[in-house]
């Protein structure tokens, strides 16, 4: 078990900032998830942290030992690849066996390891076979399975389900929130889909162009998001902003077109806002009522339906509020067809209020 | 009314109907046809007259089967034929090339894999400056280096032995092998290299154990390079060494291009034959192999 920190790390590619000034602290058994797009630097914090790349500056800590420049091997770390990774030339006991080996082992050891880690992870049956022999989900197996025979304290996986298939990818997920419930390690997980970071991790770090937006937890980041960014980023499908201004006494009114919105019940962040300041109110598509409950909401519009997308569970409407677009979410078994007017309502409370300078949740 | 009419368009179905005789077959296999013959017919003439005997020969029926085949124009281009003062035939230089190859290949490709796998996975500061002058040295002509490592080997007293012109040859092929095998290793997925690093693998480790068991076909690859480069290699050899080692292709030269007595046609080809044998065989073996590895090292680079 061990504890995961990263001071105030930096990480050029020539003149490319690919990493800023980057500091984490990650508690022994936590599972934290790395989400951004591709370019933000979450692949390339990994592999800073398992050795695979020299930082430019800062320091990294494992088991608050200082190790920086260790070798990854020294590191006490598993890592699980995109691309399984696996020897293609060896046998799966062969990939497995191949870290033990080189850490010479005894052989007692090693057969007793690689047994368990099969049983953990129902590979026995494949231990002869060639990874050519192997399918998707197997082979990834196969290669947790590489990370779980080294008895390490940290697992790192780089977008280990990337490169299967829908079910598969939704099945694996599973078993490795059910594996990390089991062995409690620490473990650092890098994608760049939403759902298995909201669904895994205990802590997700939310990344862009080489800094992290705002690390906390799952709930926190989808009903409370930091920035502008980060509530794009989390929630599909994506929530809708509206621009406007603030205005009143208190800062506390939201003026969009012709609409007057009193944030009630908003819990303002700690940021400064001033009356007249220009602001974005971001309102997911799934906290909108619609007819009969809209009523009950502070606020209500009847709109006009323009697109509609089916989406079996339930069906995403596009239409227009205070002159910009607006989607909304009904039951699946709604029946409605674009010229329909349809009455909708959300309560300010739940939405997030943008500065439109910084972006910063006000 | 319409029904009645027959519409192939209509009733089409299943695979679509090939002409075996189209224009564009007949262009296609007209051409191959030309080609071969253009480049078969010498070897026609060089194996016919290789087998006749100086009387029948100079008759001057040149595409004309042999008469009465013999195998002595073989026997004496092998073991008899004179250069200089050695009578010994071709086998001389025969043993000569064969001492001069297996060294030459299997240094120069132990050291362009480690150079390659270096270069792919373990770059370090001025990796890509070193692997750039490495490749700019391919393009020097050789003639300007002839005289400068004729003085070095001078100086390393290897000049005129099998093992100076070992030296030149893997010292020549560095240049294109490391290319090679460096582009091969590029293209192998840099995450296997990272899987095995975690794993705790060196250097060494990884290049034997990981890297070199995936290589067989650009291994390949470049045997077949080396192995018909160094064999046909006739510059270097008629400069770095001396009659007695003289490699095969230069002691062809020499049966060949004797000015003196009668020229023996039927010796000359079979001479000819002899030396241009082992790369032929090399391509036969292992003409699939050659295909698949040239395709896997030239995609990414």
């Amino acid at each position: 078990m061990a504890t995961v920190s990263v001071k105030d790390l930096v990480l050029n590619f020539g003149a490319v900032k690919v990493l800023r000034d980057l500091n984490l602290n990650i508690p022994t058994g936590e599972f934290l998830v790395l989400l951004g797009a591709s370019g933000s630097g979450k692949s390339t914090l990994l592999n800073c942290i398992a050795g695979l790349l020299d930082v430019t500056d800062g320091q990294i800590f494992i088991d608050d030992k200082n190790v920086t420049w260790s070798e990854p091997k020294d590191r006490g770390i598993g890592m699980v690849f995109q691309s399984y990774a696996l020897y293609p030339q060896m046998t799966v006991k062969g990939n497995l066996s191949f870290g033990l080996k080189n850490a010479k082992l005894p052989k007692a050891e090693i057969e007793k390891r690689i047994e368990r880690a099969a049983s953990v992870l129902q590979i026995e049956p494949l231990l002869d076979r060639k990874p050519s022999a192997l399918s998707g989900g197997q082979r990834q197996r196969v290669a947790i399975g590489r990370a779980l025979v080294r008895d390490v304290d940290v697992f790192l996986f780089d977008e280990p389900l990337s490169n299967l298939d829908a079910k598969l990818r939704a099945d694996l997920r599973v078993e490795i929130k059910r594996l990390h419930q089991r062995l409690k390690n620490t473990m650092i997980y890098v994608t760049h889909d939403q759902v298995e970071a909201m669904t895994l991790a205990d802590r997700i770090a939310v990344m862009s162009q080489g800094i992290i937006l705002q690390l906390d937890t799952p709930n926190v980041i989808y009903n409370r998001p930091a920035n502008k960014y980060v509530a794009g980023f989390i929630g599909s499908p994506e929530m809708n902003f509206l621009d406007g201004s603030l205005s009143g006494a208190k800062a506390d009114i939201f003026e969009t077109d012709d609409k007057k919105i009193k944030l009630s019940g908003y819990t303002f962040s700690e940021q400064n806002r001033s009356s007249a300041q220009s602001a974005i109110l971001g309102v997911r598509p799934e906290q909108v009522a619609v007819n009969d409950h809209a009523e009950a909401m502070p606020v209500t519009e009847s709109v006009e339906v323009e697109l509609v997308e089916p989406m079996g569970a339930d069906t995403l409407v596009w239409s227009t509020f205070a002159k910009q677009p607006f989607r909304f979410r009904m039951e699946g078994t709604a029946i409605v067809s674009p010229g329909d007017k349809v009455k909708i309502g959300f309560d300010p409370a739940k939405a997030s209020l943008f500065d439109t300078d910084t972006e910063l949740r006000l | 009314m319409a029904d009645t009419i027959l519409n192939p368009v209509a009733e089409a179905r299943g695979p679509r109907p090939k002409k075996a005789f189209s224009r564009a077959n007949i262009f296609i296999y007209g051409t191959l046809l030309l080609v071969s013959v253009y480049y078969l017919l010498p070897l026609y003439v060089m194996i016919v007259t290789s087998f006749k005997g100086m009387p029948e020969i100079r008759l001057g029926n040149v595409f004309g089967p042999p008469l009465e085949p013999t195998f002595q124009p073989w026997v004496k281009a092998w073991a008899e034929a004179c250069t200089g003062i050695n009578c010994d035939g071709l086998s001389r230089g025969f043993s000569n090339s064969v001492k001069i190859l297996i060294p030459s290949v299997t240094l120069s490709i132990l050291i362009a894999s480690v150079n390659g796998y270096a270069l792919a996975n373990w770059k370090f500061k001025g990796s890509e400056t070193f692997f750039t002058i490495l490749i700019i040295g391919a393009f020097i002509p050789y003639q300007t280096m002839l005289y400068p490592i004729v003085i070095m080997l001078r100086e390393i007293k290897l000049m005129g032995s099998i093992w100076g012109l070992v030296l030149v040859h893997t010292v020549f092929g560095m240049p294109i092998l490391t290319l090679l095998f460096r582009n091969y290793f590029t293209s192998i997925p840099d995450e296997l290299f990272k899987a095995a690093r975690v794993d705790g693998a060196g250097f060494w480790g990884i290049y034997f154990k990981i890297m070199l068991p995936m290589s067989l076909p650009i291994i390949v690859v470049a045997i077949i390079l080396q192995v018909t480069g160094i064999w046909n290699d006739f510059l270097f050899g008629v400069i770095y060494t001396k009659p007695d080692t003289y490699p095969m292709t230069v002691q062809l030269n020499n049966i060949v291009n004797s000015v003196q007595g009668v020229k023996e046609y039927n010796v000359n080809m079979a001479a000819t034959l002899l030396t241009g044998l082992v790369p032929l065989v090399i391509y036969f073996i292992s003409g699939k192999l050659f295909v698949r590895g040239i395709a896997a090292g030239a995609v990414k680079g």
